[in-house]
């Protein structure tokens, strides 16, 4: 099994595993060390053959392997490269790297729109948590941003464009989870786009994880549009019989209404598991699911404002085992 | 009867003097004499401590936090879009809103695709901190110099947009130039942002 160290902290991993899921069983091992995970934008490890496209997980291979210790000339992309035995890895300890990154979300940003007061996604998204790491202030870029109308993609689903980065996430959905796709990347360059062709309503099980898996406001809810900010919902795990999926989801909830649903994301912003259109659209009614309990919120997430299940949690395992956590520092859960 | 206590029951106790007092203080009349002094000092003294308000005002600061407007920009279309930023960072949690999407027609009314359909401030729930105008994107909401009415309800005090948003009319619009620094003011200038624009 090779062995790879990433930012000094040395793991054995199964033979062929990518650098980025060693660096995830470095912070699935120890929650102190979640920060040697490179960002990712466009892989998602659910999918196959997602990844490659976004560049923002690269990272600095400083030692090839033991054979042949000579450093690669290049950043590689994380999600794509797979480990030698003896590989070492930099990422947030090499500051030349950090700078490309920094370019890296530059780009990414240049023709994304600043309008995150008005996006659904805001609070939960990806691009935004990457801006706020590594972005600028400012933008350099001297022309105009494209522009494109929004696009109801079915009764369900509202494509802005504007926002997408074209990760190709929603078109691995629609290859691997529905049958039929009919929806896709057309153009090429400055001018591709994500669409349907002309504009066919996507109409199928599993679709509404396309925006799931948006790491963008690029593809969201219609029937969330605009409902509420998502720092004034309340994540609720929540299960149903479902014939056709696994039916764990998560509702998103204002007092006892149900505005959204959605998949359960892990804390790398994945879904565990794929929720049917019925899940997610149909059953807006709490009396239709079992709720489990309240999602646990990464600390620093927006969508933790205002809540205080965390603390409530704490103080009852305070409470069993008074002795086993110091006073005043919550415990790290984990889930996002 | 309850057993006397032998040790102090917190460190900071103190042993209180059981000093006797002397005949002039037993008497208590010079001290009262001492204090009625004091009283009328302060008859003779002409340094006044209030105004004939409302003909005569006091000085106000300029950037003094009093009622909130919604501002619209030059076009006369309101700024806010309902980002919720004021009312998640508003520590007294006064602030309410619902959104709701500009339809086509509307964009005369609305600067963005999204909108304040409702927004209250509680009056009363409010400690004008000025949090929700350092919290807004948009530009759109200001704390003024002017006083919150009083009234004899409480519901009255929950203000919606009607008495938030300011009126379309130029000349009756808030002037909040005064309350932006100097760095806003230089941003402000800059329309390469999307925001000045």
């Amino acid at each position: 099994m090779p062995k790879v160290t990433i930012d000094t902290i040395e793991i054995e991993v199964p033979e062929g595993t990518t650098i980025l899921q060693a660096a995830r069983m470095i912070g699935e091992r120890d929650a102190a060390h979640r920060h040697v995970v490179p960002p990712t934008m466009c892989y998602y490890s659910k999918l196959k053959t997602s990844g490659g496209y976004c560049r923002t997980c690269i990272v600095k291979v400083t030692k090839g392997s033991d054979k042949d210790p000579r450093p690669m000339p290049k950043p590689v992309a994380s999600c794509r490269t797979a480990v030698m035995d003896g590989m070492v890895v930099e990422n947030t300890t090499n500051p030349e790297l950090l700078d490309a990154r920094k370019g890296v979300t530059e780009f990414l940003l240049i023709n994304h729109p600043l309008d995150c007061p008005i996006c659904d996604q805001a609070g939960e998204c990806h691009l935004q948590d990457l801006g706020y790491e590594h972005g600028l202030s400012k933008s350099r870029y001297a022309f105009e941003r494209r522009t494109f109308e929004p696009i109801d993609i079915g009764d369900t689903i509202k494509l802005h464009m504007n926002r997408c980065i074209l990760c190709y996430r929603c078109v691995k959905v629609a290859e691997q989870l529905t049958d039929g796709r009919v929806h896709g990347v057309i153009n090429r360059g400055d001018v591709a786009e994500i669409s349907t062709y002309i504009q066919e309503a996507v109409d199928n099980d599993f679709s509404g994880n396309m925006i799931d898996v948006c790491p963008v406001g690029a593809l969201t809810d219609r029937t969330f549009r605009f409902a509420s900010r998502v720092w004034y919902t309340k994540p609720m795990d929540a299960h149903r019989k479902c014939p056709t999926c696994s039916g764990r989801a998560v509702l998103w909830m204002k007092g006892n209404e149900v505005l959204r649903v959605t998949g359960r994301k892990d804390q790398w912003g994945e879904v565990e598991e794929f929720i049917c259109n019925a899940c997610r659209f149909d059953h807006k009614d709490v009396k239709h699911w079992t709720v489990e309990g309240p999602r646990q919120v990464d600390r620093h997430s927006v969508i933790g404002a205002n809540h205080y299940e965390l603390q409530l949690k704490q103080k009852l395992l305070t409470k069993a085992a008074p002795d086993s956590t110091p006073v005043g520092r919550p415990q790290e859960l984990p889930g996002a | 009867m309850a057993t006397p206590i032998t040790q102090p029951l917190t460190k900071r106790s103190q042993v209180v003097s059981e000093k006797r007092m002397t005949l002039m203080e037993r008497i208590y009349l010079p001290a009262i004499v001492k204090g009625m002094g004091i009283t009328l000092k302060h008859f003779f003294r002409l340094r006044k401590a209030t105004v004939k308000y409302p003909e005569q005002l006091r000085p106000m600061s300029p950037v003094y936090r009093g009622m909130h407007v919604l501002k619209r920009d030059e076009q006369g279309r309101e700024r806010c879009t309902a980002c919720g930023l004021c009312a998640v960072a508003c520590p007294a949690e006064a602030i309410t809103m619902v959104a709701a999407e500009r339809k086509k027609g509307e964009e005369k009314l609305y600067r963005e695709e999204k909108y304040a359909a409702v927004y209250e401030i509680n009056m009363l729930r409010c400690i004008f901190c000025g949090d929700c105008e350092d919290a807004c994107p948009k530009e759109a909401i200001f704390l003024t110099d002017r006083l919150v009415p009083t009234d004899y309800t409480r519901g009255t005090f929950v203000y919606g947009k009607q008495w938030l948003v300011e009126p379309l009319d130029p000349a009756l619009r808030v002037d909040v130039s005064k309350r932006q620094p100097k760095a806003v003011a230089e941003f402000k200038k800059d329309r390469n942002f999307a925001h000045n624009r």
